[in-house]
Protein backbone atom coordinates (compact mmCIF):
# COMPACT_ATOMS: atom_id res chain seq x y z
CA UNK A 1 0.00 0.00 0.00
CA UNK A 2 3.33 2.04 0.44
CA UNK A 3 4.81 3.15 -2.58
CA UNK A 4 8.46 3.15 -2.78
CA UNK A 5 10.15 6.72 -4.07
CA UNK A 6 7.96 9.05 -2.57
CA UNK A 7 7.78 10.49 0.90
CA UNK A 8 5.80 8.37 3.02
CA UNK A 9 4.51 11.19 5.33
CA UNK A 10 2.54 12.30 1.96
CA UNK A 11 1.20 9.19 1.23
CA UNK A 12 -0.64 9.14 4.51
CA UNK A 13 -1.99 12.71 4.33
CA UNK A 14 -3.29 11.51 0.66
CA UNK A 15 -4.93 8.18 2.42
CA UNK A 16 -6.67 10.62 4.62
CA UNK A 17 -7.63 12.90 2.02
CA UNK A 18 -9.21 10.03 -0.50
CA UNK A 19 -11.29 8.67 3.01
CA UNK A 20 -12.81 12.36 3.21
CA UNK A 21 -13.14 13.04 -0.59
CA UNK A 22 -14.93 9.54 -0.94
CA UNK A 23 -16.86 10.36 2.15
CA UNK A 24 -15.98 7.54 4.54
CA UNK A 25 -14.58 9.72 6.63
CA UNK A 26 -16.94 12.69 7.32
CA UNK A 27 -16.79 16.38 8.25
CA UNK A 28 -16.17 17.02 11.82
CA UNK A 29 -15.64 13.15 12.17
CA UNK A 30 -12.96 12.09 14.15
CA UNK A 31 -10.03 11.37 12.08
CA UNK A 32 -7.63 7.73 13.07
CA UNK A 33 -4.55 9.34 15.02
CA UNK A 34 -1.31 9.18 14.41
CA UNK A 35 -0.45 5.79 16.36
CA UNK A 36 -3.54 4.30 14.49
CA UNK A 37 -2.24 5.79 11.30
CA UNK A 38 1.24 4.52 12.17
CA UNK A 39 0.25 0.92 13.09
CA UNK A 40 -2.32 0.23 10.29
CA UNK A 41 0.38 1.26 7.82
CA UNK A 42 3.18 -0.22 9.83
CA UNK A 43 5.54 2.67 10.01
CA UNK A 44 7.30 5.14 11.99
CA UNK A 45 4.72 7.37 14.37
CA UNK A 46 6.52 10.24 13.37
CA UNK A 47 6.24 9.82 10.16
CA UNK A 48 2.71 9.41 10.75
CA UNK A 49 2.53 12.30 12.72
CA UNK A 50 4.22 14.60 9.74
CA UNK A 51 1.58 13.39 6.96
CA UNK A 52 -1.14 14.28 10.14
CA UNK A 53 0.72 17.97 10.59
CA UNK A 54 0.45 18.52 6.93
CA UNK A 55 -2.96 18.09 7.09
CA UNK A 56 -3.38 20.46 9.66
CA UNK A 57 -1.80 23.48 8.03
CA UNK A 58 -3.98 22.97 5.41
CA UNK A 59 -6.42 23.18 7.23
CA UNK A 60 -8.05 20.06 6.49
CA UNK A 61 -7.75 18.59 9.75
CA UNK A 62 -8.08 20.24 13.17
CA UNK A 63 -7.17 19.48 16.44
CA UNK A 64 -9.60 19.54 19.40
CA UNK A 65 -6.89 19.77 22.30
CA UNK A 66 -7.10 16.50 24.80
CA UNK A 67 -8.69 14.29 21.97
CA UNK A 68 -7.61 14.49 18.96
CA UNK A 69 -7.88 14.99 15.30
CA UNK A 70 -11.02 16.15 13.14
CA UNK A 71 -12.15 16.70 9.72
CA UNK A 72 -12.92 20.51 9.08
CA UNK A 73 -16.18 21.51 7.77
CA UNK A 74 -16.05 22.00 4.10
CA UNK A 75 -12.59 20.09 3.80
CA UNK A 76 -14.30 17.41 1.43
CA UNK A 77 -15.29 20.62 -1.10
CA UNK A 78 -11.98 22.45 -1.14
CA UNK A 79 -9.99 18.85 -1.61
CA UNK A 80 -12.35 17.85 -4.44
CA UNK A 81 -11.57 21.57 -6.00
CA UNK A 82 -8.17 20.81 -6.01
CA UNK A 83 -8.50 17.45 -7.44
CA UNK A 84 -10.86 18.79 -10.31
CA UNK A 85 -7.84 21.43 -10.79
CA UNK A 86 -4.83 18.53 -10.83
CA UNK A 87 -7.18 16.10 -12.69
CA UNK A 88 -5.91 17.69 -16.11
CA UNK A 89 -2.46 17.49 -15.20
CA UNK A 90 -2.34 14.01 -13.62
CA UNK A 91 -4.68 11.59 -16.01
CA UNK A 92 -5.09 13.73 -19.68
CA UNK A 93 -1.25 14.15 -19.83
CA UNK A 94 -0.19 10.75 -19.52
CA UNK A 95 -3.65 9.33 -21.54
CA UNK A 96 -2.43 11.84 -24.45
CA UNK A 97 0.88 10.75 -24.39
CA UNK A 98 -0.19 6.87 -24.43
CA UNK A 99 -2.81 7.07 -27.23
CA UNK A 100 -0.38 9.23 -29.33
CA UNK A 101 2.19 6.67 -29.19
CA UNK A 102 -0.71 4.23 -29.78
CA UNK A 103 -1.89 6.29 -32.94
CA UNK A 104 -5.25 7.59 -32.06
CA UNK A 105 -5.97 10.62 -32.66
CA UNK A 106 -8.36 13.15 -30.49
CA UNK A 107 -11.22 12.09 -32.68
CA UNK A 108 -10.71 8.24 -31.74
CA UNK A 109 -10.23 9.15 -28.22
CA UNK A 110 -12.90 11.10 -27.56
CA UNK A 111 -15.52 8.22 -29.16
CA UNK A 112 -13.59 5.48 -26.80
CA UNK A 113 -14.10 7.96 -23.77
CA UNK A 114 -17.95 8.37 -24.45
CA UNK A 115 -18.55 5.22 -24.94
CA UNK A 116 -16.93 4.11 -21.51
CA UNK A 117 -18.64 7.07 -19.64
CA UNK A 118 -22.07 6.38 -20.74
CA UNK A 119 -21.40 2.43 -19.92
CA UNK A 120 -23.14 1.20 -16.72
CA UNK A 121 -20.82 1.81 -13.91
CA UNK A 122 -20.73 -0.13 -10.42
CA UNK A 123 -19.03 3.11 -8.77
CA UNK A 124 -21.28 5.08 -5.81
CA UNK A 125 -20.53 7.66 -3.61
CA UNK A 126 -21.22 6.71 -0.19
CA UNK A 127 -22.58 10.22 1.62
CA UNK A 128 -20.67 10.81 4.84
CA UNK A 129 -20.13 7.60 7.34
CA UNK A 130 -19.65 8.46 10.54
CA UNK A 131 -16.63 5.94 12.10
CA UNK B 1 16.59 18.45 20.20
CA UNK B 2 18.22 16.36 23.00
CA UNK B 3 20.63 13.72 22.75
CA UNK B 4 21.34 10.99 25.00
CA UNK B 5 24.44 9.67 22.85
CA UNK B 6 27.45 11.91 22.19
CA UNK B 7 30.50 10.45 20.41
CA UNK B 8 33.38 12.73 19.60
CA UNK B 9 36.62 11.32 17.79
CA UNK B 10 35.65 7.19 18.92
CA UNK B 11 38.31 5.24 17.74
CA UNK B 12 39.05 1.48 18.04
CA UNK B 13 41.95 -0.40 16.88
CA UNK B 14 42.27 -4.12 17.04
CA UNK B 15 46.51 -4.42 16.25
CA UNK B 16 46.96 -3.29 12.85
CA UNK B 17 43.25 -3.14 11.47
CA UNK B 18 41.05 -0.02 12.37
CA UNK B 19 37.78 -1.00 13.01
CA UNK B 20 35.97 2.53 14.27
CA UNK B 21 37.87 5.46 12.42
CA UNK B 22 37.82 8.51 14.33
CA UNK B 23 33.91 8.99 14.53
CA UNK B 24 31.74 11.77 15.43
CA UNK B 25 27.89 11.28 15.80
CA UNK B 26 24.66 12.13 18.12
CA UNK B 27 21.82 9.92 19.01
CA UNK B 28 18.64 12.45 19.32
CA UNK B 29 16.14 11.26 22.32
CA UNK B 30 13.03 8.85 21.55
CA UNK B 31 13.59 8.17 17.76
CA UNK B 32 14.52 4.37 16.08
CA UNK B 33 17.75 4.93 14.30
CA UNK B 34 18.47 2.29 11.61
CA UNK B 35 22.29 1.59 11.92
CA UNK B 36 23.53 0.08 9.25
CA UNK B 37 26.52 -1.34 6.99
CA UNK B 38 28.26 -4.02 6.05
CA UNK B 39 29.42 -7.23 7.51
CA UNK B 40 33.02 -5.83 9.59
CA UNK B 41 32.05 -2.12 9.23
CA UNK B 42 32.02 -1.69 12.38
CA UNK B 43 28.36 -1.55 13.60
CA UNK B 44 28.99 -4.34 16.24
CA UNK B 45 31.88 -2.57 17.68
CA UNK B 46 30.54 0.46 18.01
CA UNK B 47 27.34 -0.46 19.89
CA UNK B 48 29.53 -2.73 22.51
CA UNK B 49 31.50 0.82 23.30
CA UNK B 50 28.08 2.30 23.48
CA UNK B 51 27.36 -0.35 26.47
CA UNK B 52 30.65 -0.73 27.61
CA UNK B 53 31.08 -4.02 26.42
CA UNK B 54 34.22 -2.82 24.70
CA UNK B 55 36.73 -0.16 24.94
CA UNK B 56 37.92 2.64 23.12
CA UNK B 57 41.15 3.06 21.75
CA UNK B 58 40.46 6.95 21.73
CA UNK B 59 37.98 9.74 22.09
CA UNK B 60 35.03 10.06 24.34
CA UNK B 61 31.42 8.33 24.48
CA UNK B 62 28.64 10.40 26.63
CA UNK B 63 25.38 8.24 27.97
CA UNK B 64 22.87 10.23 28.88
CA UNK B 65 25.67 12.79 29.60
CA UNK B 66 27.23 10.46 31.35
CA UNK B 67 30.43 7.50 30.70
CA UNK B 68 28.96 4.73 30.84
CA UNK B 69 32.06 2.22 32.14
CA UNK B 70 31.21 0.64 35.22
CA UNK B 71 28.21 3.30 35.75
CA UNK B 72 25.18 1.08 36.97
CA UNK B 73 23.02 4.18 37.12
CA UNK B 74 23.51 4.70 32.92
CA UNK B 75 23.76 0.60 32.19
CA UNK B 76 20.63 0.02 33.82
CA UNK B 77 18.75 1.87 31.20
CA UNK B 78 20.32 0.51 28.36
CA UNK B 79 19.48 -2.70 26.98
CA UNK B 80 22.11 -4.33 24.30
CA UNK B 81 20.45 -7.39 22.75
CA UNK B 82 23.03 -8.63 21.23
CA UNK B 83 23.89 -11.03 17.78
CA UNK B 84 25.47 -13.95 19.46
CA UNK B 85 24.53 -13.79 23.12
CA UNK B 86 25.63 -15.90 25.24
CA UNK B 87 23.50 -17.66 28.47
CA UNK B 88 24.78 -20.34 31.08
CA UNK B 89 25.20 -23.80 29.67
CA UNK B 90 22.10 -24.81 31.90
CA UNK B 91 20.18 -21.33 31.38
CA UNK B 92 16.43 -22.01 30.66
CA UNK B 93 14.41 -18.82 28.80
CA UNK B 94 13.13 -18.09 32.38
CA UNK B 95 16.36 -17.64 33.59
CA UNK B 96 17.34 -15.24 30.92
CA UNK B 97 13.85 -13.27 31.62
CA UNK B 98 13.85 -13.30 35.67
CA UNK B 99 17.42 -11.89 35.52
CA UNK B 100 16.40 -8.98 32.45
CA UNK B 101 13.44 -7.93 35.33
CA UNK B 102 16.02 -7.64 38.08
CA UNK B 103 18.37 -5.50 35.88
CA UNK B 104 15.79 -3.57 34.02
CA UNK B 105 13.87 -1.14 36.15
CA UNK B 106 10.94 -0.16 33.55
CA UNK B 107 10.84 -4.57 32.51
CA UNK B 108 7.08 -4.98 31.69
CA UNK B 109 6.00 -8.69 32.52
CA UNK B 110 2.84 -8.92 31.09
CA UNK B 111 4.50 -7.80 28.09
CA UNK B 112 7.07 -10.07 27.98
CA UNK B 113 4.68 -12.90 28.80
CA UNK B 114 2.14 -12.23 25.71
CA UNK B 115 5.80 -12.14 23.40
CA UNK B 116 6.38 -15.54 24.77
CA UNK B 117 3.34 -16.31 23.98
CA UNK B 118 3.14 -14.85 20.06
CA UNK B 119 6.74 -16.74 19.38
CA UNK B 120 5.69 -19.89 20.85
CA UNK B 121 8.87 -19.71 22.82
CA UNK B 122 9.37 -23.26 24.79
CA UNK B 123 10.50 -22.21 28.16
CA UNK B 124 11.42 -25.26 29.65
CA UNK B 125 14.11 -25.61 27.12
CA UNK B 126 17.88 -25.26 28.07
CA UNK B 127 18.74 -22.01 25.75
CA UNK B 128 21.91 -23.84 24.48
CA UNK B 129 19.49 -26.19 22.55
CA UNK B 130 17.18 -23.63 21.24
CA UNK B 131 17.56 -23.36 17.74
CA UNK B 132 18.74 -20.32 16.49
CA UNK B 133 15.56 -18.54 15.98
CA UNK B 134 14.06 -19.21 19.55
CA UNK B 135 17.77 -17.91 20.56
CA UNK B 136 16.86 -14.65 18.70
CA UNK B 137 13.14 -14.42 19.74
CA UNK B 138 14.88 -14.82 23.78
CA UNK B 139 16.73 -11.33 22.72
CA UNK B 140 14.28 -9.78 20.87
CA UNK B 141 11.59 -10.38 24.09
CA UNK B 142 13.88 -8.95 26.49
CA UNK B 143 14.95 -6.29 24.06
CA UNK B 144 11.14 -5.37 23.53
CA UNK B 145 10.05 -5.61 27.70
CA UNK B 146 13.13 -3.84 28.77
CA UNK B 147 11.23 -1.16 28.14
CA UNK B 148 15.04 0.76 28.22
CA UNK B 149 15.47 4.31 27.85
CA UNK B 150 17.96 3.58 24.99
CA UNK B 151 17.76 -0.25 23.57
CA UNK B 152 20.00 -1.81 20.44
CA UNK B 153 19.31 -4.52 18.57
CA UNK B 154 21.95 -6.08 16.80
CA UNK B 155 20.96 -8.23 13.71
CA UNK B 156 17.96 -9.37 15.93
CA UNK B 157 16.18 -11.47 13.15
CA UNK B 158 18.53 -14.15 13.02
CA UNK B 159 17.03 -17.24 12.03
CA UNK B 160 13.56 -15.48 12.74
CA UNK B 161 11.03 -16.56 10.02
CA UNK B 162 9.10 -13.85 8.10
CA UNK B 163 5.97 -14.13 10.52
CA UNK B 164 8.20 -14.01 13.50
CA UNK B 165 10.30 -11.27 11.91
CA UNK B 166 7.07 -9.48 10.93
CA UNK B 167 5.65 -9.90 14.76
CA UNK B 168 9.00 -8.18 16.24
CA UNK B 169 8.64 -5.13 14.23
CA UNK B 170 4.64 -4.81 14.83
CA UNK B 171 5.13 -5.36 18.81
CA UNK B 172 8.23 -2.58 18.16
CA UNK B 173 6.29 0.23 16.65
CA UNK B 174 3.17 -0.35 18.91
CA UNK B 175 5.29 -0.31 22.02
CA UNK B 176 7.28 2.65 20.75
CA UNK B 177 4.35 4.32 20.21
CA UNK B 178 2.92 3.87 23.54
CA UNK B 179 6.58 4.39 25.46
CA UNK B 180 8.50 6.24 23.11
CA UNK B 181 12.15 5.50 23.28
CA UNK B 182 15.26 5.54 21.69
CA UNK B 183 16.06 2.08 19.44
CA UNK B 184 18.92 1.49 17.65
CA UNK B 185 17.92 -1.26 15.03
CA UNK B 186 21.21 -3.11 12.98
CA UNK B 187 20.54 -4.66 10.09
CA UNK B 188 20.36 -6.03 6.78
CA UNK B 189 17.24 -6.38 5.97
CA UNK B 190 17.04 -2.77 4.96
CA UNK B 191 13.82 -2.80 3.11
CA UNK B 192 11.90 -4.45 5.78
CA UNK B 193 12.75 -1.88 8.53
CA UNK B 194 12.84 1.23 6.17
CA UNK B 195 9.33 2.11 7.65
CA UNK B 196 9.81 1.48 10.88
CA UNK B 197 13.39 4.11 11.59
CA UNK B 198 13.25 7.82 11.36
CA UNK B 199 16.85 8.47 11.29
CA UNK B 200 19.22 6.18 8.97
CA UNK B 201 23.12 6.03 10.52
CA UNK B 202 25.38 4.56 7.59
CA UNK B 203 29.00 3.55 8.78
CA UNK B 204 31.27 2.17 6.07
CA UNK B 205 34.40 1.17 6.97
CA UNK B 206 34.94 2.40 10.49
CA UNK B 207 33.18 5.51 9.18
CA UNK B 208 29.81 7.43 9.29
CA UNK B 209 29.05 8.30 5.79
CA UNK B 210 24.95 8.82 6.32
CA UNK B 211 23.57 10.55 9.22
CA UNK B 212 20.00 11.45 7.87
CA UNK B 213 16.22 11.31 8.18
CA UNK B 214 14.73 8.72 6.46
CA UNK B 215 12.53 11.04 4.81
CA UNK B 216 15.81 12.93 3.18
CA UNK B 217 17.42 9.79 2.44
CA UNK B 218 14.36 8.66 -0.15
CA UNK B 219 14.76 11.53 -2.38
CA UNK B 220 18.53 11.75 -1.99
CA UNK B 221 19.03 9.49 -5.42
CA UNK B 222 17.52 8.11 -8.46
CA UNK B 223 17.53 5.58 -11.52
CA UNK B 224 17.76 7.40 -14.68
CA UNK B 225 16.87 4.81 -17.15
CA UNK B 226 16.77 5.06 -21.33
CA UNK B 227 18.97 5.41 -24.47
CA UNK B 228 22.65 4.97 -22.80
CA UNK B 229 23.75 8.36 -24.89
CA UNK B 230 20.54 10.27 -23.44
CA UNK B 231 21.67 9.10 -19.95
CA UNK B 232 24.99 10.01 -20.72
CA UNK B 233 24.08 13.34 -21.21
CA UNK B 234 22.21 14.16 -18.72
CA UNK B 235 24.61 12.72 -15.96
CA UNK B 236 27.47 13.95 -16.88
CA UNK B 237 29.16 16.00 -14.23
CA UNK B 238 27.07 14.56 -11.62
CA UNK B 239 27.42 12.11 -8.89
CA UNK B 240 26.94 8.68 -9.87
CA UNK B 241 26.76 5.75 -7.53
CA UNK B 242 26.34 3.26 -10.18
CA UNK B 243 25.72 2.39 -13.94
CA UNK B 244 24.57 -0.59 -15.77
CA UNK B 245 23.59 -1.09 -19.12
CA UNK B 246 22.11 -3.91 -21.39
CA UNK B 247 22.89 -3.21 -25.21
CA UNK B 248 21.46 0.80 -26.14
CA UNK B 249 19.77 0.94 -22.57
CA UNK B 250 21.41 2.19 -19.86
CA UNK B 251 20.13 2.53 -15.98
CA UNK B 252 22.10 5.47 -13.83
CA UNK B 253 21.77 6.09 -10.05
CA UNK B 254 22.98 9.59 -9.53
CA UNK B 255 23.28 11.18 -6.10
CA UNK B 256 20.91 14.88 -5.40
CA UNK B 257 17.68 15.46 -5.35
CA UNK B 258 16.15 16.05 -8.88
CA UNK B 259 14.79 19.71 -9.71
CA UNK B 260 11.53 21.26 -11.44
CA UNK B 261 14.62 21.77 -14.25
CA UNK B 262 15.80 18.20 -14.38
CA UNK B 263 12.52 16.26 -14.38
CA UNK B 264 11.31 18.52 -17.87
CA UNK B 265 14.64 18.00 -19.13
CA UNK B 266 14.24 13.83 -18.52
CA UNK B 267 10.97 14.19 -20.23
CA UNK B 268 12.42 15.91 -23.21
CA UNK B 269 15.15 13.80 -23.46
CA UNK B 270 12.53 10.62 -23.81
CA UNK B 271 14.04 9.24 -19.96
CA UNK B 272 12.51 7.42 -17.51
CA UNK B 273 12.94 8.19 -13.80
CA UNK B 274 12.63 5.19 -11.12
CA UNK B 275 13.08 5.62 -7.29
CA UNK B 276 15.46 4.18 -5.48
CA UNK B 277 14.77 1.83 -2.55
CA UNK B 278 16.63 2.67 0.76
CA UNK B 279 18.33 -0.36 0.18
CA UNK B 280 19.72 0.14 -3.41
CA UNK B 281 21.03 3.66 -2.13
CA UNK B 282 22.75 1.72 1.33
CA UNK B 283 24.01 -0.79 -1.52
CA UNK B 284 24.98 1.09 -3.84
CA UNK B 285 26.89 4.01 -1.48
CA UNK B 286 28.79 1.71 0.16
CA UNK B 287 29.92 -0.44 -2.83
CA UNK B 288 30.48 3.17 -3.96
CA UNK B 289 32.75 3.92 -1.18
CA UNK B 290 34.22 0.86 -1.37
CA UNK B 291 35.95 0.95 -4.34
CA UNK B 292 36.55 4.92 -4.54
CA UNK B 293 37.96 5.10 -1.32
CA UNK B 294 41.35 3.82 -1.56
CA UNK B 295 42.55 6.22 1.31
CA UNK B 296 41.00 4.31 4.16
CA UNK B 297 41.38 0.75 2.55
CA UNK B 298 42.97 -0.53 6.13
CA UNK B 299 40.38 0.28 8.26
CA UNK B 300 37.78 -2.85 8.03
CA UNK B 301 37.24 -6.12 10.14
CA UNK B 302 35.53 -6.83 12.89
Amino acid sequence: MIEEGRPIFLQIAEGVEAAIVDGSLAEEAQAPSTNELAAFHRINPATAAKGVALLVDQGVLYKKRGIGMFVASGARERLLEARRAAFAERYIGPLLVEAHALGLGPDELSAIIRERATAPTTSTTSEGITP
Amino acid sequence: MSHVIEVSHLTKRYREAVAVDDVDFAIQKDKIYGLLGRNGAGKTTVMSILTAQNFATRGTVRVFGEDPYENAQVLSRMCFVRESQKYPDDALPLHAFRTARLFFPNWNQDFADRLIAEFQLPMKTRIKKLSRGQLSAVGVIIGLASRAEITFFDEPYLGLDAVARQIFYDRLLEDYAEHPRTVILSSHLIDEISHLIERVLVIDQGRIIMDEDTDTVRGLAANIVGDSAAVDAFTDGRDVIHRESLGRVASVTVLGALTDADREQLRAAGLDVGPVSLQQLIVRTTQHAGTAGEAHAEGVLR
